[in-house]
C-alpha cells in the first residue's frame, strides 16, 4: 500500500491486515465507540497496588505513566518517566475472569412432592464485553481455553455466548516484564491473531501514538468511528523496532524443545522432591494462569429444602480433595500436586490439545509467594536428565 | 473434534445444549445387593427421553441438594431406557443416593466416555477379570456378549471379591454358568470354613484360566493394584498389550471434560476413558499419584 503524504484524518476504508496510525488524544474516541456499541468495556486499570483488570469509563482509568517491576514472588508498581499507558507487563488477572467466571451458577433445582424439576441458570443475556488491552500471550491463553470449551465433543453454552459476543483490542508489548518468557512459547510479544484491533504504542521526540492493526471486520468497522490515518513505513518500522527490543529482553527463557518427552520421562525426578520443600500448595499459580480450567461444584440448598442449586467454582489441582476419591486422594503428597500442575502445563496438555498449557505470561512465578519458577524447575530437570533423549540419527555424533 | 463443533453449530443454529443440566429419572426399584452395595433401577420422568449407552460407559447421578458423582451404568444395553446403577455407599453423595427410596427423582447426565469393545470380542476367547464392585461396569458387556453367545469363543469371568458374601448379582452369574455360557472362577480374601472356592488374590487363577492367549480380548475392572498386576499375569501368558482392556477410576465433577478433576497423565478419564486400551496408558499404569 502506497503511503499518502497528505495526512487525511478519516483515510480511507480500512481492510484487515491494514495499518493505521491513531494519536493519543483521538484513544478515547476508540473506547466511546466501543462503549457506544454497548460493550461493556473492560481493561487495565491500577487497583490496590497492582494493575487489575477490571471496568473502564475512559481512558483516565488506564494506568498512564505506570510501570511494575516482577520477579519470582515480586511484583511492584513505579512511576514511568513518560505517559505510556500500556507501559507495564501482565498482573495478577487474566481475561478468564471475564470468559470464564470464578463463580457461575449452573441450574436451579426445585423439589416439588417426590418430584424433581430442573430449571437452567435464570435466561439472562450473556455479556457483550470488549476486552481492551489483550497482550499476546493472553491472546493464546484464550485460544487455548476455547479448545477446553468449544473444540471438544462438549460445548459451554455460557462461554461459547460469551467468547462469540467478544471484541479483542490487543496491545503489542513495549517491554518485557521481569518474568516473561512467551518469546520461548512462540506465543508472543506480538500479537498474531484473534484480534479485532491490535495496537503498538509509540512514544518518541514528543509524539504519543499508537500503530493500529485491523484484524477484523468489526475492528475495521469500530476504527472508522476514530480519526486515524495510514501507518507510514517509518511507524511501522518503529513498532517492529519495539517488538523486536522486548522478545530480546525477556525476564526468563524456557527451552522447549522436546519438553513433553522429557518431562514423561522424568516422573521420579528428584527435583520433584527439592520442589516439594518450597511449594506451599497455596494454589496461586493456577488462579493467576491464564490457561488454568480447572472447576469443582458446590451444591446448596436453601432453609426449606425445597430449592437447590449447583454452582460452578474454579478449582486447583493444589488441594487435596482435587484427586479425592473414595479410600482418599490420588495425589495426596505435595510433590505429586506440583508434578502434576508443572507436567500438564509443559506436556500432557500438548498430548490433551495439541498446545502447550503455557503461554509464557510469567504471572506463576510473579505471584508466587515463595518464587518458585517454572522456567528454573524445568531447567533443573533437563540439566540432570538421567536419560537423554535418543541420538539424532542425522548427525554424526559418537 | 472440530468437525463436530460446526456440526453442532449447524444443527443447532443457536444456544447449544447445556451440557451440564441433569434430566430427571424416577426410582423404580432400590435392591440390596450386599452388605455395602446397592442397585437403583430408574426410568425417565419423561417417557419420550430415549437412552442408548455403550457397555462401559457411566452417568452423572444427581442426589436433590446433596451432589453429583460419576457411576457406571451396570444394567443391560438392550433393555433401555431402563438404567440400573449399582453403587458402593462410600460417601456423602452414595450415603444419601442409599437413602432414596422408589418414586423419588434424581437427576442423570450421560451417558459418558469410551466402551468396553464387545465387538472386537467377536470369533475370540474373552477373559473378564473383575475385583469387588469392578463388576458392575463390566456387566452389561456380560449381558451383550450373553445375547450374542454364539460369537464367542469361550467366556471365562475371574471375579474376586472380600468375602463370599461380598459377591454381586449371584444369581445371574450362576443362570449364565448353569447354562454353560459363562466360565466363572471365583475367589475370595477370606472366608469361612465353610467355603470351598478359592481364597487368594484374582491374579493367581489367571495362569490356570481355560483361554487361548494368542486369541483373546481382556476386560479388567477393579482396585489399580489388582489391575495392575492382572496386566502382568496376561502379559506373561502370552496376551498381546493391545488385546487388554481395563477400566479407570478418577475424581470427577462434569464427566464432560470440563473440570479437570479426573485428568490421568495425559488422558481424561471421563473422556478418553474410563475404558482404556492397555497400550494408552501402559507408561503410567502402576506409578504412584500420577
Amino acid at each position: 500500500m502506497k503511503v499518502p503524504t497528505q495526512r487525511a484524518k478519516t483515510a480511507e476504508p480500512s481492510h484487515v491486515g491494514d495499518s493505521f496510525v491513531v494519536e493519543r488524544e483521538h484513544l478515547e474516541q476508540l473506547l466511546q465507540a466501543l462503549v457506544s456499541r454497548s460493550y461493556e468495556l473492560v481493561g487495565p486499570t491500577l487497583r490496590d497496588g497492582a494493575i487489575v483488570y477490571d471496568h473502564l469509563t475512559s481512558t483516565a482509568d488506564l494506568p498512564s505513566g505506570w510501570t511494575d517491576e516482577q520477579a519470582g514472588g515480586k511484583y511492584r508498581l513505579q512511576r514511568r518517566q513518560d505517559q505510556a499507558l500500556f507501559g507495564y507487563a501482565v498482573g495478577p488477572h487474566s481475561w478468564k475472569k471475564f470468559l470464564f467466571p470464578p463463580q457461575q451458577r449452573l441450574w436451579q433445582a426445585a423439589r416439588n412432592g417426590k418430584g424433581l424439576q430442573i430449571l437452567p441458570a435464570e435466561e439472562q443475556a450473556e455479556p457483550k464485553y470488549a476486552f481492551f488491552g489483550v497482550r499476546a500471550c493472553e491472546l493464546h491463553a484464550i485460544a487455548i481455553q476455547d479448545k477446553v470449551y468449544l473444540e471438544g465433543q462438549f460445548v459451554d453454552p455460557g462461554y461459547k455466548a460469551r467468547r462469540e459476543n467478544l471484541f479483542v483490542v490487543a496491545v503489542n508489548c513495549g517491554q518485557a516484564g521481569g518474568t516473561c518468557f512467551c518469546a520461548s512459547m512462540n506465543t508472543g510479544p506480538k500479537a498474531t491473531s484473534g484480534f479485532d484491533l491490535a495496537l503498538t504504542e509509540l512514544l518518541q521526540d514528543g509524539r504519543h501514538c499508537f500503530v493500529v492493526e485491523v484484524g477484523s471486520v468489526r475492528g475495521a468497522e469500530i476504527l472508522s468511528a476514530v480519526p486515524h490515518q495510514p501507518a507510514s513505513d517509518a511507524d511501522r518500522q518503529q513498532a517492529e523496532r519495539i517488538l523486536d527490543h522486548t522478545a530480546r529482553h525477556m525476564g526468563r527463557q524456557l527451552d522447549t524443545l522436546g519438553i513433553k518427552e522429557l518431562l514423561y520421562r522424568n516422573y521420579e525426578h528428584p527435583r520433584w522432591d527439592d520442589v516439594t520443600q518450597r511449594c506451599l500448595t497455596c494454589a496461586n499459580c493456577t488462579i493467576v494462569c491464564p490457561t488454568c480450567f480447572c472447576t469443582t461444584v458446590e451444591d446448596v440448598t436453601d432453609l426449606t429444602g425445597e430449592h437447590a442449586e449447583r454452582w460452578r467454582r474454579w478449582d486447583s489441582c493444589f488441594t487435596v480433595d482435587f484427586s479425592y476419591i473414595h479410600g482418599g486422594s490420588v495425589r495426596a503428597t505435595p510433590r505429586s500436586r506440583y508434578r502434576q500442575w508443572m507436567t500438564h502445563k509443559l506436556a500432557t496438555w500438548i498430548d490433551q490439545f495439541g498446545v502447550s498449557g503455557c503461554v509464557g505470561c510469567g504471572r506463576c512465578i510473579t505471584w508466587c509467594p515463595v518464587g518458585i519458577d517454572i522456567t528454573v524447575e524445568a531447567g533443573a530437570i533437563r540439566a540432570s536428565d538421567s536419560i537423554k533423549a535418543p541420538p539424532d540419527q542425522s548427525k554424526d555424533s559418537p | 473434534m472440530a468437525p463436530m463443533l460446526e456440526q453442532t453449530e449447524a444443527v443447532t443454529a443457536g444456544p447449544v445444549p447445556d451440557p451440564m443440566l441433569p434430566v430427571p429419572y424416577r426410582i423404580q426399584r432400590v435392591k440390596q445387593e450386599t452388605g455395602d452395595t446397592f442397585t437403583l433401577e430408574i426410568l425417565p420422568e419423561d417417557p419420550s427421553q430415549g437412552f442408548t449407552f455403550a457397555p462401559g460407559q457411566f452417568n452423572m447421578l444427581y442426589v436433590f441438594g446433596v451432589g453429583e458423582v460419576p457411576i457406571s451404568i451396570s444394567s443391560d444395553p438392550g433393555n433401555v431406557p431402563l438404567l440400573k446403577h449399582t453403587t458402593r455407599v462410600v460417601g456423602t453423595v452414595t450415603k444419601a443416593m442409599r437413602q432414596l427410596k422408589r418414586g423419588e427423582v434424581m437427576g442423570i447426565r450421560g451417558p459418558f466416555g469410551s466402551h468396553w469393545p464387545v465387538e472386537e470380542a467377536t470369533g475370540r476367547d474373552v477373559v473378564i477379570v473383575a475385583g469387588g464392585i469392578g463388576l458392575a461396569p463390566l456387566r452389561p458387556a456380560l449381558y451383550r456378549l450373553m445375547a450374542e453367545r454364539s460369537k464367542f469363543r469361550r467366556i471365562v469371568l475371574l471375579y474376586g471379591t472380600r468375602t463370599p458374601e461380598d459377591m454381586l448379582y449371584r444369581h445371574e452369574l450362576e443362570r449364565w454358568r448353569g447354562k454353560f455360557d459363562l466360565e466363572i472362577q471365583v475367589t475370595v480374601d477370606r472366608a469361612a470354613s465353610t467355603w470351598r472356592g478359592n481364597v487368594g488374590v484374582v491374579t493367581t487363577m489367571i495362569g490356570r484360566a481355560p483361554f487361548d492367549p494368542s486369541n483373546t480380548l481382556a476386560m479388567l475392572c477393579g482396585p489399580e493394584i489388582m489391575m495392575r498386576f492382572t496386566v502382568m499375569e496376561l502379559l506373561k501368558r502370552g496376551v498381546a498389550a493391545e488385546c487388554v482392556y481395563l477400566s479407570a477410576e478418577r475424581n470427577m465433577k462434569c464427566g464432560i471434560g470440563f473440570c479437570g478433576h479426573c485428568q490421568y497423565g495425559p488422558t481424561f478419564v471421563c473422556k478418553d476413558g474410563p475404558v482404556f486400551a492397555l497400550p494408552s496408558i501402559a507408561a503410567i499404569l502402576g506409578k504412584s499419584e500420577i
